[in-house]
């Protein structure tokens, strides 16, 4: 859900690309309401394109499974590649410019320098 | 009264404190559960608020969720003069009270004395003074299967109490409010705080306004040590945050405990947090970013925004940006880098979070925030206004004689297009306005300093 679009010229900046070089996986508590909420609110290629990035893809399907609410075994794949899958250090690249995002400790560092801005 | 329609109502006895968010607090808990209330009783002094609901479930469901709340009380009796108070209790209908009274029921009756205090001796005294209620169980102090409460209400008047209380209250104890979370959250016993950090109770009474529950993606965009986080996770909240401040959100500033103010932080960050109270999995992530630029896609809908941003007092309003002419930075600057920061308008940050919250907020969500105010120079007509948000609450903690922080709720109600309006009506920044304050009152200091030095020299 993060974009680059506060730099110069950048008109999209999304989807940002994801390069990892540490990640860490942790068990984290199956919400079912939660995960069949938010994926209407995501874009799923842009999803199962980062989980492509980090090799975490061949569980996952390329497209939307139809009634996906009542299908478990796909929520919790979701889960898995949403709240599971951490990046602790790597990168996020804007796709327009090549722009590096550093992520460190698991936290994206998504500050630019002054004569990046577009404002 | 009359006796049937006491039977439905309840007593929500609340704790002394946060008096001007009580209100707020279980009006939004009452929407966020569905309980239908109708208030009788309600002041801003007296801590005991009579209320009816439809159920014994309803008021349950307030204090499962109410830090505010010490306790709900079913109605026994209440009245302001002690021998119809005595009345109210014998009259009660015999099918009411029948399986409380039991044999097999254990009991106990508290005593509380509030704007006054008891000995001992004076509390059996009080105790003993119901000996007409047919209780046949056991008397039982610890876990009893029934606990009866009894108040008298003395007001406020510490200096001249009066002989007589304002008000009687009887009733028995449906259940407890959330005040142990306060505990439990406090700040003193949390791995990482910074020096604003918010209280836990105002956290949680935050998380309440925003309407937080399980599952609900809330985002604080000014996050600092993720304090707010710690109230929207502890009910349910799936909560992530942005900060600009690089070395905070890394716990890599310096230490705000005094005591350990000679070693750098260790391990110290949101979501060690988290881990410390179980909250883990509700963490998504905390990003390093500026506030002032957009950050995210369009299509990031959010289930609440609780935040507390920073006024320019304690922390530095600051956007990225400089002052300088040629922003171009030399190769050999570059990989060393640390990007400028420049001063960010209050009414700006305003501006920005409105908007902001009008756009990224589903529909019927809240945005949850402070403002600063000078008391004396307060005019609610002045707050933040946005076309597509509501303002739901509005309550104030007051800090020091000239200035408070009111705590501002807004709901969503329309999706923002070209022509939206978000006014923010400040022309001279609060930190403009308070260090006006601070300077005028430190010019009457100097004088005054001047003239004790000047008295001082001529008596030498």
């Amino acid at each position: 859900m993060l974009t680059s679009k506060c730099m110069k010229g950048v008109t999209q900046g999304y989807p940002l690309g994801i390069q990892a070089r540490e990640v860490k996986v942790t068990e984290s508590e199956f919400n079912i309401d939660f995960v069949s909420r938010v994926i209407p609110k995501l874009d799923y290629d842009t999803l199962w394109t980062a989980a492509d990035g980090l090799g975490y893809s061949t569980d996952l399907p390329k497209t939307l499974v139809e009634n996906y609410e009542s299908n478990e075994d796909f929520l919790k794949k979701i889960h898995h590649v949403l709240l599971e899958i951490e990046v602790l250090e790597g990168d996020l690249i804007c796709p327009e410019t090549g722009r590096k995002f550093p992520i460190t400790s698991g936290i994206p560092n998504m500050l630019l320098n002054e004569d990046e801005v577009k404002y | 009264m009359n006796e049937s329609s006491a039977l439905r109502k309840y007593i929500l006895w609340f704790a002394y404190e946060h008096l001007d968010f009580r209100f707020q607090e279980i009006e939004s808990i009452a929407s966020l559960l569905n309980v239908d209330l109708t208030w009788i009783h309600k002041s801003a002094e007296n801590p005991f608020w009579l209320v009816e609901v439809r159920s014994e479930e309803d008021v349950v469901k307030l204090t499962s969720r109410s830090v505010t709340l010490r306790y709900a009380i079913e109605l026994w009796s209440s009245s302001s003069q002690r021998e119809d108070f005595h009345d109210q209790l014998k009259s009660l209908p015999t099918a009411f009270t029948a399986p409380y009274f039991d044999e097999n029921v254990s009991y106990k009756v508290k005593v509380e004395v509030f704007g006054s205090s008891q000995t001992q001796a004076e509390k059996v005294q009080r105790i003993e003074s119901f000996s007409y209620l047919p209780l046949k169980g056991p008397v039982k102090l610890n876990n009893p299967d029934v606990s009866f409460q009894y108040i008298e209400y003395y007001g406020h008047d510490t200096v001249n109490i009066p002989c007589e209380p304002h008000h009687f209250y009887f009733g028995r104890i449906v259940s407890e409010g959330q005040r142990d979370l306060i505990k439990k959250l406090s700040l003193k016993s949390r791995k990482f705080i910074g020096n604003t950090s918010m209280d836990p109770q105002l956290s949680l009474i935050m998380a309440n306004q925003a309407l937080v529950k399980n599952g609900s993606l809330v985002y604080d965009p000014f996050v600092g040590s993720g304090s707010l986080l710690i109230g929207a996770a502890q009910f349910g909240g799936l909560v992530m945050g942005a900060d600009l401040d690089y070395l905070m959100v890394h716990g890599m500033s310096r230490p705000t405990r005094k005591q350990a103010r000679h070693k750098p932080r260790h391990e110290e960050n949101i979501l060690a947090n988290m881990k410390q109270y179980g909250f883990a999995h509700r963490y998504v992530d905390v990003v390093v970013a500026d506030f002032a630029l957009p950050l995210w896609h369009d299509s990031f809908k959010l289930d609440a925004i609780i935040t507390d941003p920073p006024y320019g007092v304690r922390e530095a309003v600051e956007r990225l940006g400089t002052a300088k002419e040629d922003k171009n930075i030399s190769d050999r600057h570059l990989p060393t880098h640390i990007p400028c920061k420049i001063h960010y308008s209050m009414a700006q940050l305003l501006h920005d979070l409105l908007s902001f919250a009008a756009k990224h907020l589903r529909m019927g969500a809240r945005l949850v925030t402070w403002i600063p105010v000078i008391r004396l120079e307060y005019d609610e007509s002045q707050l933040p206004r946005h076309d597509c948000l509501r303002l739901i609450a509005n309550s104030e903690q007051i800090l020091s004689t000239n200035g408070s922080r009111r705590l501002l709720t807004y709901g969503k109600i329309g999706e923002p297009k070209e022509e939206t309006r978000t006014i923010v009506e400040e022309e001279e920044t609060y930190r403009q306005k308070y260090s006006r304050y601070i300077e005028e009152n430190r010019k009457h200091k100097m004088e005054d300093d001047h003239k004790g030095k000047k008295f001082k020299n001529s008596t030498e």
